[in-house]
């Protein structure tokens, strides 16, 4: 059987290029070319909105790896280039200022961009999803001012929390009940919304933004939708991500939330993504899934190396993630639906060192750990088995009762 | 092979020791890395690069030569 000869990865990050060392660990030596849009050579996303953001760690400890390390992979590295089309018929990818790039066989790890809110043009309003909006955002950090972070999902929720280490006052708004309520629920949105307080955060849950207040286009607040005002000299707009998949608009690839795949991440014959910009079909949780997390990026991008080279693997993960915010390590493992059945399985809420389970259907899907990663780790085994609800495993701990 | 695990950088997901379970482990308190082994026998190879590859923090380093 003959392999593809000539592989085009667009996106240099975690997933491009977790894409391109296993292609070539398979024994793959054939042309590859790696596409990324920004001027850096691969870095690491988690720690910008942490160690980056907090200014304890230098931006050349996140590089992903050393010039040395990229000169071994043999690859053409394209860094500063956008792809702006994709031609299946003759199969090239096309990029700004013209150039193409035949392939025989296509990676997509574009990645997400991050939404914005109307009128947050203005200057003091920052997003955070590259290095040098990390960079841009702690420097302004430093002039101390007073700070509103619009979102509290995993990235506002980190910047809250970085941005109060600082000692900065800071407001946290989200229009659900609770941070990270979309993620984990109530009962641990809850807790966190507690952690943040407790560490002298202004926590504005269940109200959203109307707009932002300017005065000669910087901004100077932020109007509720409950009609109060904050004040803010700086405002983080943290309100998610969307697929990076403008340039494939027109190309006849399925695009709905992301580049939606098969089982096996593939989007059309020679045709995969990996990372935050791949949606698939998990068949371990029998449904579609995003993940935007940085062990996703990697994982998905062996499978679809492996697939490229002929192998068959569906990709089925468990999928995993983590946040730092002030003293709390929480980290997740499985899926968390919204109306799963929680219950407390280890340690005690009110300490602050638990593991919860998250039961559907009667099933295990996914563990929580709060500062308890040994045990949490031993846990997710409940998740690979799909074991039965843990009321059955725990029945004396009963979450109401902690 | 000789394995380094860099405490400083590792996030504890505890990746590593799903994927070689006999050359790492995490500590009780904090689930930071611990080395069990730091010259794994040849049969432990692939799954020790694994380890290296899947880990979200870039705190393993694997050199090939002993």
């Amino acid at each position: 059987m003959s392999g593809p000869k000539r592989i085009a990865i667009v996106g240099a990050s975690a997933a491009g290029l977790g894409a391109a060392e296993a292609l070539r660990r398979r024994g793959y030596d054939g042309t590859l070319t790696l596409i990324g849009d920004e001027q850096h050579p691969p870095y690491d996303r988690p720690p910008l909105s942490k160690q980056i953001l907090a200014g304890t760690w230098e931006p050349d400890k996140i590089v992903l790896r050393s010039g040395a390390q990229l000169a071994t992979l043999d690859a053409d590295l394209l860094l500063g280039r956008s792809a702006v089309g994709l031609d299946m018929a003759d199969r090239r990818v096309l990029l700004d200022g013209g150039d193409r790039i035949d392939f025989d066989a296509l990676v997509i790890a574009t990645g997400v961009a991050p939404r914005h809110l109307p009128g947050d043009g203005l200057a003091g309003v920052h997003v955070l999803r590259t290095l040098d909006d990390a960079l841009c955002l702690r420097s302004h950090l430093l002039d101390r001012p007073t700070v509103v972070v619009v979102g509290a999902g995993f990235l506002g929720a980190e910047v809250a929390a970085v941005a109060r280490g600082m000692s900065l006052d800071v407001t946290l708004v989200d229009p659900l009940l609770a941070p990270m309520h979309a993620q984990f629920g109530d009962r641990i949105g809850g807790i966190l919304a507690d952690l943040h307080r407790d560490h002298g955060t202004s926590v504005r849950c269940g109200v959203g933004v109307r707009r932002f207040i300017g005065t000669a286009g910087r901004v100077a607040g932020v109007e509720l939708t409950d009609g109060s005002g904050l004040e803010a000299d700086l405002v983080v707009v943290a309100v998610g991500a969307g697929p990076a998949i403008g340039w494939l608009a027109g190309s006849g690839l399925p695009l709905g939330n992301g580049v939606e795949c098969d089982a096996h991440c593939r989007a059309a014959p020679h045709v995969y993504a990996a990372g935050d910009v791949a949606s698939w079909r998990n068949n371990r949780f029998h449904t579609r899934m995003r993940v935007e997390h940085r062990v996703n990026a990697t994982e998905q991008a062996m499978v679809v190396a492996a697939n490229l080279l002929g192998d068959d693997q569906e990709y089925a993960p468990v999928p995993y993630f983590w946040t730092d915010q002030y003293d709390a390590r929480i980290q997740a493992y499985g899926i968390f639906p919204a109306d799963a059945d929680i219950t407390l399985m280890r340690g005690e809420l009110a300490g602050r060192r638990f593991v919860v389970g998250y039961s559907h259907r009667g099933r295990v899907v996914g563990v929580l750990g709060w500062n308890s990663p040994r045990e949490l780790r031993t846990l997710r085994q409940l998740v690979v088995d799909a074991a039965p609800s843990p009321a059955k495993l725990t029945a004396a701990d009963d979450l109401d009762a902690a | 092979m000789r394995v380094i695990a860099d405490q400083d950088k590792c996030v504890g997901s505890g990746q590593c020791v799903l994927a070689a379970a006999q050359v790492f482990d995490q500590r009780e308190e904090d689930g930071i890395v611990t080395l069990l082994i730091d010259n794994p026998p040849p049969e432990l190879h692939e799954a020790v690069r694994q380890a290296a590859a899947i880990c979200p923090a870039l705190a393993i380093t694997v050199l090939e030569e002993p």
